[in-house]
């Protein structure tokens, strides 16, 4: 982003953009913004939009994109998407992420496995999983397949990736879906199959996830999912590892393909106080040239539908085209534009922590998400009948 | 004296002076109505209000204080305060008393181990948690090694569903320092002539600690009490650092709650009622407290 800012302010020599980084970016932008002193722009995580915009906290960007001529079509569906919210749009993609298998050849190698085939649906996923556990003569876990939790970033999201959906869109929650009973019946297995206590003694000796102690990287878990970002953690950490990446595997067959996208964007809080030419620098970052600069300097992809052969040419990750097409996959999802995400992702992972550590069956689990979400949501839907917005 | 007599000049004095007192506090009275009273009093305004942080405040009478009611969140984060209270404050001041006691009567290295037991409260709380963060560790950790040496597997204790709260109160445990040094100086204020008169009268070691330290000093127990009741339902750091409520909401304080619903659910008016709930609890419980010690606590000279 400084190189970004850098060309942008030697670009022309009307305006000159500060890059200000902050730490805790989301609770800054919020006093700052609460305090009625916001930055001209904000870099937020997409997961803000739904709830800043809910708060009337930024500016719809509408009359400006259409007076740049910037469109929908100008980028990837489910980035657009992300930024859009009750029929405005109120932020733009910058770095996007998408998440697939990560695997660790090596370790296949020593299990007698081939080392290029990864598993493509769940059942192989198990099976593969299974025979890359190792135990010690005492019966101590040393080295796992595959866990459900590791890294545990998306423990809301396997009901997802069953195709279950998490609400109607409208004022249903519906995470008690068949698909979601399925997701964590098969996250339950695992706690079940290698021991609840050991898999968490085991876990527990987990180093933190930006050092060469990573789980992954360290060849105790030889499958994991993650993001389009691994690529930079493993040539800064083990460069020396052999890994490939590829679609996280799926329930069913032909849903193989699809991932869960996420991105960060440039916004304009509300009270800026130019919003102009704040809008002239978010208009120069959507350029071509410049989104696939500032992308390169992340090693992500691009958000922008079109991509230049120079940017996947000189791409240093080997599989940066996967995550790209992971991203354009139909059945790719991202957040949900609930104004409760926050709370509901929370309330989802209580239920995962229940199931793997078998305290719960998946249905009850599920039922005490749904009636506790249902409950805030029609809270919430009230509130928003109450200011005369609309939920979605 | 007499006022009346003199009261032109000493009222002009006494003006003079108390401007340049006025004056002189300032300071305090600014920073005490800015940083504590108006924040106390507009929190209890938006405790009634839907409040964002981000979006003005709405008045919604008691709608807040209804939907705390039917939050289960909000009662388990309560009954695990109240949980973890009922064990961390009564252990927590018999462990320090009985520490305090030894450390009274043992002469021999008093000031050194003093300092020993004092020195974990100088450690920050950050600094301490994280530390037994891996004290507790279920793969690396000392309690684990130490139980191993018995041919014991330990479980991964703040992971575990059941002993992630023992955990945490037994943690609390390193923090005694301050009220060891407390109750020593407690004891060292017990007049020697107490204890000569109950040896006349031929009182064993624990008639002694009963019947005559105990007394002497309850107004200093009644202190570490209601300090500690107010500490222990204010638990916050530790646990969120080192469990974040986890698992399964087992060791979710009602401060963390509190805090979850404030900046991170941006619900302000929600935390506001809840921080009131706190406040109105934290007041009965003292008060029941005063009532009922009110006949053991004895001060000299009453």
């Amino acid at each position: 982003m400084i190189a970004v800012v850098a060309d942008f302010n030697k670009s022309q020599d009307r305006l000159h953009v500060t890059y200000l980084p902050v730490s805790n970016v989301e609770q800054k932008v919020l006093v700052a913004t609460a305090g009625g002193d916001p930055p001209d722009i904000a870099g937020l995580y997409a997961a803000q939009v739904v709830s800043y915009a809910d708060k009337n906290a930024l500016l719809p960007l509408d009359d400006y994109l259409a007076r740049a001529g910037i469109t929908a079509a100008d980028f990837i569906p489910v980035f657009w998407n992300e930024c859009v919210f009750r029929g405005h749009v109120w932020a733009l993609p910058t770095t996007p992420a998408t998440i697939a298998l990560h695997w660790n050849k090596g370790l296949f190698r020593k299990a007698g496995m081939d080392p290029e085939r990864p598993p493509k649906t769940i059942g192989e996923l198990d099976e593969m999983a299974d025979r890359l556990t190792i135990r010690d003569a005492s019966g101590h876990l040393i080295q796992m397949g595959f866990i459900p939790w590791e890294p545990g970033w998306w423990n809301w999201a396997w009901g997802r990736f069953f195709g279950g959906r998490l609400w109607d869109g409208e004022s249903k929650i519906t995470c008690d879906e068949p698909e979601f009973v399925a997701a964590l019946q098969w996250v339950q297995s695992y706690g079940r199959k290698y021991g609840k206590d050991q898999l968490q003694v085991f876990t527990s000796g987990f180093g933190n996830f930006a050092s060469p102690q990573n789980a992954f990287m360290a060849g105790k878990v030889a499958m994991e999912i993650q993001g389009v970002w691994m690529y930079n953690f493993i040539t800064q950490y083990t460069p020396k590892m052999e890994w490939g990446a590829a679609p996280f595997p799926t329930a069913k067959p032909e849903q193989y393909g699809m991932s869960d996208a996420d991105l960060d964007v440039l916004a304009i809080p509300r009270d800026a106080r130019h919003p102009e030419e704040s809008f002239e620098f978010i208009k120069y970052v959507m350029t071509r040239p410049a989104m696939e600069k500032l992308c390169m300097g992340h090693r992500k992809f691009s958000p922008l539908a079109k991509v230049s052969p120079a940017f996947w040419a000189s791409h240093p990750n080997p599989y940066i085209r996967l995550f790209d097409s992971l991203a354009r996959h139909p059945l790719t999802f991202a957040l949900p534009h609930l104004t409760i995400w926050q709370e509901y992702s929370e309330e989802l992972s209580v239920a995962f922590q229940k199931v793997y550590l078998l305290e719960a069956s998946p249905e009850e689990a599920l039922a005490t998400v749904k009636a506790r979400m249902q409950k805030r949501l029609d809270r919430e839907l009230r509130r928003m009948k109450r200011l005369g917005l609309s939920p979605a | 004296m007499s006022p009346v007599a003199r009261e032109p000049l000493s009222s002009r004095v006494g003006r003079a002076e108390f401007r340049w007192a006025m004056l002189f506090i300032a300071p305090w009275i600014i920073g005490f109505g800015v940083f504590l009273a108006y924040p106390v009093v507009v929190s209890l305004f938006y405790s009634f209000c839907e409040y964002s942080v981000l979006a003005k405040p709405v008045w919604i009478g008691a709608g807040n204080f209804r939907d705390l009611a039917d939050d289960d969140v909000f009662w388990i984060s309560l009954w695990n305060t109240f949980r973890f209270a009922a064990f961390a404050l009564p252990l927590g001041m018999i462990f320090s008393l009985g520490l305090a006691a030894m450390l009274h009567i043992c002469a021999i290295g008093r000031a050194t181990f003093r300092a020993i037991f004092f020195l974990p409260s100088l450690v920050p709380v950050v600094a301490n948690a994280i530390v037994w963060m891996w004290m507790f560790n279920g793969e690396y950790g000392l309690l684990n090694a130490g139980l191993k040496v018995f041919g014991q597997q330990g479980a991964n204790w703040l992971g575990d569903p059941f002993w992630s709260m023992p955990a945490l109160i037994f943690m609390g445990f390193w923090g005694v320092g301050g009220s060891i040094i407390i109750f020593l100086a407690a004891f060292q204020e017990v007049p020697v002539e107490m204890y000569e008169a109950a040896e006349l009268d031929g009182a064993s070691s624990w008639q002694k600690f009963w019947g005559v330290t105990v007394p002497l000093i309850s107004p200093v127990i009644f202190f570490q009490l209601i300090t500690g009741i107010i500490g222990v339902l204010q638990v916050f750091a530790a646990p969120y650092i080192m469990t974040g409520g986890g698992p399964m909401r087992r060791t979710l304080f009602y401060s963390m709650y509190l805090y979850d619903n404030a900046f991170r659910y941006l619900r302000m008016g929600y935390a506001c009622a809840m921080a009131w709930i706190l406040f109105l609890l934290i007041l009965a419980l003292t008060l029941v407290a005063t009532k009922i010690s009110a006949r053991y606590v004895h001060y000299q000279g009453s």
